[in-house]
């Protein structure tokens, strides 16, 4: 007679799977690298063919030359850590340097630690601050699109290097001006200013986010939390002196705050578990990312805020554990 | 839509066989009736070998406190008193009957099809009459329903509430004893709520259920004091202390029982059964079965089967063990057990006969937890089954101890929804297991 499989309850599973979880998130990041196409063209193209692919490659080296394990690349999460680090370079990066960037980002951010599901920090992150740290020159000049008219007429964006609004504003308050150049708000949402890949559509990150709630890979805490502690803090200081600091819609439009918060500091492995963990974590995010970029000597801090936020991701899990039944 | 506020998941309903009427199992030629199928202490036997019983005739007898009596589900002679594999493959001690050819009822119990209406025992009456003719809850802990209405000093029963839920995939029994006696069902409850003296009684239902939703509204009206409450579709809903929650908003602390919140909860089947005990003196030597399955076609089921009947006489009522079957679970597909040896007879409590295939139970080789939090979420107590599953693999049981491992119900939302497949349940049954041992050690 045939034998009978007697393991366990419950006998049937709900077809959740890591592998769909990293492809939900590769989905998600569609409408970011069709707008980084759309603002600087080609260059952006390539600087993420070749993140994706470097970060694709030292995580199979490794698995298969240091860990000697089966390897684990078709789950994804090599392709989400390759395009996360390049929508947070500039499009006109040298790709040697892109490469360095996929290396520290897979090899210590993330290998070194025993692979996916053991990094304590956000891996594309290790990457891009390791670069931003070696290669200030290259990592701050930022080429700005244009004309969104020309895109649409078919043209290639014609791009020129300029700063990011962040930047651009820092200087400004240092050099004592007040009359600020920043982009309308239109166009800071849309993404026809100045930054990273991936950073400077708020739409296509808000698309992104949709869709990673509708699917449950990310909940709203983190991202509500980030961006309203950041709101309402920058409204603080710019009520109390507009000269001095930016006005709270481009604080949020600007430089990294939607991307960190809805892709970087949402990556599960790195944030917390309850909701209340995830709350704390979003708020504490936005405080240090204010605070970096207002008195800090980067012009922009989301990236460091959202690491020392993972640091104290351990500790946070401790301090705020799910509501118990009857509790 | 009322239900419960933490975790929960939804699975598959697969209730396929909800048009199955409930159909009457042949007898089978030998009954196999263990002394313990209920949750306590196993029953004294009081036949003897060679004596010969009638059906419904008492057979073991509970001498413990928590213990139930134990009647003959068939006609014939007792062939031996001896151990027994169960369905599980554990030894137990059980009463072997060879049917008789006739079938022959013990005179008191009333085998006509009237429903009888008027409920003329007393509160006290209903109590000794439900643990003299052996009822045990039908949900699935069988635990000896007489007990639940001995009030303890200083508690107050306010509520009685009754679990139609059927929140597990795949079962219909309850579905199908509503349909097919709903007016015994509602007497049955209306003993229930004489026997607790409560005002009202509350059914909660799962909306996945509409006709037996509005059949029991329908006649509902003519008794006194029930309300049917339909409850949001979501497992595990029909868990006693969520059930209470999603009808009553009372949470049951930790460790603390239904009555420390005034409320008392009984399976629907089991009103069922009470209502055939009290007004028709028959003892519980039946249990309404589920017979179904993905890979059984049309050949869906609902019997009423003797205790003691084989399991394998239903596989072989519906043409054999589909070809391929990878487990056969008593149960539901969430909380249900796989059965290790076919041949092990039913029990009281035993509500399905389920056929999964390989492809259905096929379990995805273990990965790395990716840390998603999925788990915490589906928790319906608020638990972290994925901190339970590092501190367990490291041993540390009695920091699991700490962080409330004693509160999980077992109910599988954890690794039901785990993407990274860690068999998160399993580890913690173990370490309840190897935590129970510990403590009786010491």
């Amino acid at each position: 007679m045939k034998l009978l499989n007697v393991s366990g309850s419950p006998h049937v599973h709900s077809g959740e799977s890591v592998k769909r979880i990293m492809w939900d998130v590769n989905i998600a990041l569609i409408p970011m690298l069709l707008t980084a196409i759309l603002f600087f063209g080609f260059d952006a193209l390539f600087v993420c063919l070749v993140s994706v692919v470097s970060c694709i490659l030292f995580q199979w080296l490794i698995e298969k030359f240091l860990l000697k394990t089966p390897t684990s690349i078709s789950d994804g999460s090599a392709i989400v850590t390759g395009l996360l680090l390049a929508f947070n370079l500039p499009s006109n990066l040298p790709l040697w340097i892109v490469i360095i960037g996929a290396l520290v980002a897979i090899g210590i951010g993330k290998m070194s630690f025993g692979g996916l599901g053991k990094n304590p920090f956000n891996p594309a992150l290790v990457g891009r601050v390791f670069l931003l740290i070696s290669f200030p020159v290259q990592m701050t000049t930022w080429p700005t699109p244009k004309g969104i008219c020309n895109i649409f007429a078919g043209s290639t964006p014609d791009a020129v290097i300029g700063a990011t609004p962040l930047a651009a504003f820092k200087e400004a308050v240092k050099s004592g001006a007040t009359n600020f150049d920043l982009p309308s708000f239109a166009d800071a949402f849309l993404g026809h200013m100045g930054g990273s890949l991936g950073e400077i559509s708020a739409l296509a990150i808000i698309i992104g986010g949709i869709y990673l709630l509708c699917r449950r890979v990310i909940s709203w805490h983190i991202p509500v939390s980030f961006i309203g502690t950041a709101f309402v803090f920058g409204a603080i200081l710019w009520l109390v002196n507009p000269q001095m600091y930016m006005d709270p819609v481009h604080v949020i439009l600007s430089g990294g705050i939607m991307l960190g918060a809805v892709f970087m500091a949402t990556d599960m492995v790195t944030s917390p578990m309850s909701k209340w963990g995830q709350v704390v974590f979003g708020i504490g995010c936005g405080l240090l990312t204010i605070i970096i970029r207002n008195w800090g000597s980067y012009p922009e801090g989301v990236s460091f805020a959202i690491l020392l936020m993972n640091a104290c991701v351990p500790l946070i899990n401790k301090g705020f554990k799910p509501k118990r039944f009857a509790k | 839509m009322r239900t419960f506020r933490l975790g929960g998941v939804h699975p598959e309903e697969n209730k396929i066989s909800t048009n199955a009427k409930i159909e009457v199992f042949p007898l089978p030629k030998q009954a196999v009736v263990f002394l313990s199928q209920h949750l306590g202490a196993p029953a004294v036997p009081v036949v003897a070998k060679g004596d010969s019983v009638k059906t419904g005739q008492l057979i073991a007898k509970a001498e413990a406190f928590v213990c139930a009596n134990i009647h003959s589900p068939v006609t014939g002679t007792v062939n031996k008193i001896d151990s027994m594999k169960d369905i599980f493959g554990f030894s137990k001690t059980a009463i072997v009957i060879d049917v008789a050819e006739t079938e022959e009822w013990v005179e008191t119990v009333d085998t006509t099809p009237d429903i009888k209406r008027d409920i003329t025992l007393s509160q006290k009456e209903i109590v000794d009459k439900i643990k003299e003719m052996g009822i045990v809850g039908l949900g699935g802990a069988t635990f000896p329903t007489h007990i639940k209405y001995m009030i303890p000093e200083g508690k107050k029963a306010e509520y009685l509430l009754i679990n139609a839920a059927e929140c597990e995939p795949y079962l219909t029994s309850d579905h199908r004893v509503i349909l097919d006696h709903t007016e015994e069902v509602l007497i049955g409850i209306s003993i229930l709520r004489k026997a607790l003296g409560v005002p009202k009684a509350y059914i909660g239902i799962e909306n996945n259920k509409p006709e037996p939703i509005a059949r029991l509204q329908e006649m509902a009206k003519q008794f006194e004091g029930i309300e049917v409450v339909p409850l949001k579709v979501k497992y595990p809903q029909g868990a006693e202390k969520q059930l209470i929650y999603s009808i009553t908003r009372r949470s049951v602390p930790s460790g603390k029982l239904p009555i420390d919140v005034g409320c008392v909860v009984n399976n629907i089947g089991t009103a069922f059964s009470v209502y055939e005990a009290v007004q028709k003196n028959k003892p519980l030597i039946e249990t309404i079965m589920t017979v179904t399955g993905k890979s059984l076609g049309q050949q869906q089921h609902n019997y009423v089967v003797r205790i003691g009947t084989p399991f394998s006489d239903l596989a072989n009522a519906i043409g054999g063990i589909p070809e391929n079957t990878c487990k056969i679970i008593s149960g539901g597909t969430m909380m249900g057990k796989a059965i290790v040896n076919p041949d092990g007879p039913i029990t009281k409590g035993v509500s399905s006969m389920l056929f999964i295939s390989e492809k259905e139970a096929y379990r995805h080789e273990e990965q790395d937890c990716i840390r998603c939090g999925k788990c915490v979420k589906a928790c319906p107590m608020g638990l972290e089954p994925y901190l339970f599953s590092s501190l367990i693999n490291n041993g540390k049981y009695k920091e699991a101890a700490d962080n409330h491992l004693m509160d999980c119900m077992e109910c599988g939302c954890c690794l039901f929804s785990c993407p990274a497949h860690k068999p998160l349940t399993d580890e913690i049954r173990l370490a309840k297991t190897k935590l129970r041992q510990m403590q009786q050690k010491k």
